[in-house]
């Protein structure tokens, strides 16, 4: 096995091309699937069309909002274009040189102010069913922050309003100021007065609106709670189940890495394998009169070994490399070790076995191209994003062949990230042996 | 016109030797012998099974029915098509597969085989870059690096120039010359008459001749070779 580990090293070292083109792409087919996973959207171009006076205010139960408040937010999610009218706005859109159109009106303020009439802007946008789609998520999503920042706006005013009523305090009236009694202040008072009256109706009367003012004050103190709920409803609380929480940045590390090693392993276990088919070698080497020279076995370990050790190095540079542009925990360095090599060895009984399936070199390297793409993003899929029976099927897959055991292993290895090394590398160990049976099979079925 | 004279060893007998793949009988009960130093010739039309049958005597595949006994020591073998790495040397080439059948000095056999192949002058050239003939040239000296007792080439000269295959038959019969038993196939069946003491003629798997070339001029009704042999097989294939 020695001299054929040479042989091919050797023939590597004379296909310079092959070996830079093996290597720059999928680093860089992994360094762009890890941006894409990474980098949130770029801020889609939105034209707004603001025809608010400049400085207008909301004017709320005497406390004034600015309107800039609410517009800020509107339009921190989006690279803002403005334009003076409507019509200029959907020219826009319509050229595609803004996704989307965001009209203001002039009356939104007073709709606000009024407090009974909802006020409404315009969005136009265009595209197609894709950009869409994206623009009508952003602008809602948008809206939808806007509009909690302004609810809280108001529902602080009117919390600090109904605090004044409930326990008094200084208030302008008409230009001048005057301390008014809160009605917490008014029940316990009346009481007071009610007690020193001879019994009577005037006593009577005291006591009954003493009792309707702690009635009012005990209400009027719930109405705060009420408000802070309708405000927002719902808040999140979020906890993981199982292992710990991924940053995506550190994920998408691991996914570019698997993906890498992934495609060297597979396309040179492949090859190696379709290149002794192709040079009709593979007779030579394995016939039987007296004693093979080398085995069917020690002919596909030999080639899985070289993928295997080859992609494992680029890999593991890989990780060191990104490492010093993204936190990795490097005392878990032994770790990655094992992930790698189990990986590595998965991928590699599954290139031998490509390789025993195809006769020459380039079908071998287009079958490994058109199986390990679609497996890398099966596994991607998130489990909820598409109907169930499809997950199923998807997960069926995904568990037969090697990727997504290699990604939980390097994410366990990498993140500590669930289910732990253990589980997938007990995985990988399955995938290999099942590959490798199929590979020793196809091999004997090629001859 | 054969070159050589066999010694009365035998080193190859093959008895009853069939081979199915699946509905086909590839061959059907095949039974002979070749002893050292003698050529032999497998010859019959496309498709009669003698690649089939030489890739048995080789080991490369396993008999459905049959025995093949071998010498001991290692059988060449040299296929069709040249079993070559293209990427590496000729030197490298012989080097590598010296060294995997553990010969006991690899450097001097790499430099005797590339006397005995012509190919001195071509020692460090990339086989990719070799002519057909150079190539097969290789492929032969392949099959000759354990210095087997009993070679087998598959159709070796199909590749070649007319001097080219001169050369490759004076190899050939100089291997027999020392007691070298070569059984090949050929399509060129002048070859057959030309070089080999015997010939075996196969047609859709049987074993149709076993005897000298001389034999089947004879019993093909005389004439040339190549005639006698056609007027032998359409006379076999309308009994």
């Amino acid at each position: 096995m020695r001299w054929l580990l040479v042989k091919d090293l050797l023939i590597l070292r004379r296909s310079r091309l092959l070996v830079a083109l093996l290597i720059v792409y999928p680093v860089a087919i992994a360094l762009l699937i890890g941006f894409a996973i990474s980098r949130s959207p770029s801020k889609p171009r939105v034209a707004v069309v603001d025809r608010t006076p400049p400085g207008e205010t909301i004017t709320l139960g005497g406390t004034r909002i600015g309107l800039a408040e609410y517009t800020d937010r509107l339009f921190s999610q989006v690279h803002v274009v403005r334009v003076p009218t409507r019509s200029a706005a959907a020219s826009k859109v319509a050229s595609g040189d803004v996704l989307a159109a965001i009209v203001i009106p002039s009356d939104i303020v007073s709709k606000i102010s009024s407090g009974i009439n909802q006020a409404h802007v315009e969005v136009i946008y265009n595209g197609d069913a894709l950009q869409q789609s994206f623009v009508r998520s952003t602008i809602d999503s948008t809206l939808a922050q806007a509009n909690l920042a302004l609810s809280q706006q108001i529902k602080s005013v009117a919390v600090r309003d109904i605090d004044l009523l409930l326990r008094g305090g200084p208030l302008g009236v008409l230009g001048s100021t005057q301390n008014i009694v809160g009605l917490s202040h008014i029940a316990p008072a009346l009481t007071g007065i009610a007690g020193r009256q001879p019994q009577g109706a005037d006593r009577a009367t005291l006591v009954r609106v003493a009792g309707f003012a702690a009635f009012a004050a005990r209400n009027l103190g719930i109405a705060k709670d009420v408000l802070t709920t309708v405000s927002q409803p719902i808040a999140v609380n979020s906890t993981l189940l199982r292992g710990k929480r991924t940053p995506l940045d550190t994920y998408a590390v691991v996914v570019a890495v698997s993906i890498s090693l992934m495609f060297i392993c597979v396309l040179l276990a492949a090859g190696g394998i379709a290149l002794e088919r192709e040079e009709h070698t593979i007779a030579r080497l394995v016939r039987g009169v007296g004693g093979a020279l080398v085995t069917r076995t020690g002919l596909l370990a030999e080639k899985a070994l070289l993928a295997a050790g080859c992609a494992f190095v680029v890999a593991f540079a890989m990780l060191l490399g990104v490492s010093a542009f993204v936190s990795l925990d490097l005392s878990r360095i032994g770790l990655w070790v094992v992930a790698l090599v189990f990986a590595a060895l998965g991928f590699a009984a599954l290139g031998i076995a490509i390789g025993a399936l195809a006769r020459e070199v380039r079908a071998a390297s287009l079958l490994a191209f058109l199986l390990s793409l679609p497996l890398a993003f099966l596994a991607l899929v998130p489990s909820g994003s598409v109907a169930r029976g499809l997950y199923d099927v998807i997960g069926a897959v995904s568990f037969v062949f090697p990727y997504k055991a290699a990604l939980q292993a390097l994410d366990a290895a990498v993140n500590g990230a669930s289910p732990g090394l253990g589980a997938a590398v007990a995985h990988l160990l399955g995938a290999t042996l099942l590959f490798a049976a199929l590979a020793r099979l196809g091999l004997r079925r090629a001859e | 016109m054969s070159a050589t004279v066999a010694s009365q060893e035998t080193v190859l007998r093959v008895h009853g030797l069939g081979k199915r793949y699946g509905a086909r009988q590839a061959l059907s009960d095949l039974s002979f012998s070749a002893c050292a130093g003698e050529l032999v010739a497998v010859i019959g039309p496309n498709g009669a099974g003698k690649t089939t049958l030489l890739s048995i005597l080789a080991g490369v595949q396993a008999p459905s029915v049959g025995s093949v006994s071998r010498p001991a020591g290692e059988v060449g073998w040299v296929p069709q098509q040249s079993a070559l790495y293209s990427k590496l040397s000729v030197v490298e080439n012989l080097r590598l597969f010296a060294r995997l059948e553990k010969v006991p000095d690899v450097d001097a056999v790499v430099m005797r085989m590339l006397d005995q192949t012509g190919l001195a002058d071509r020692g460090g050239e990339r086989v990719e870059r070799l002519s057909g003939g150079n190539r097969q040239r290789v492929n032969v000296a392949l099959g000759l690096l354990a210095d087997p007792p009993v070679i087998l080439l598959d159709e070796p000269s199909s590749s070649l120039d007319p001097a080219q295959r001169e050369r490759l038959w004076l190899l050939v019969q100089g291997l027999a010359g020392q007691g070298t038993s070569v059984v090949f196939s050929t399509h060129i069946v002048a070859e057959a008459a030309r070089y080999a003491g015997r010939v075996l003629v196969l047609d859709q798997g049987r074993l149709l001749f076993d005897g000298a070339p001389a034999e089947l001029v004879r019993v093909g009704g005389g004439g040339d070779f190549e005639r006698a042999f056609v007027s032998f097989l359409r006379d076999r294939s309308e009994r």
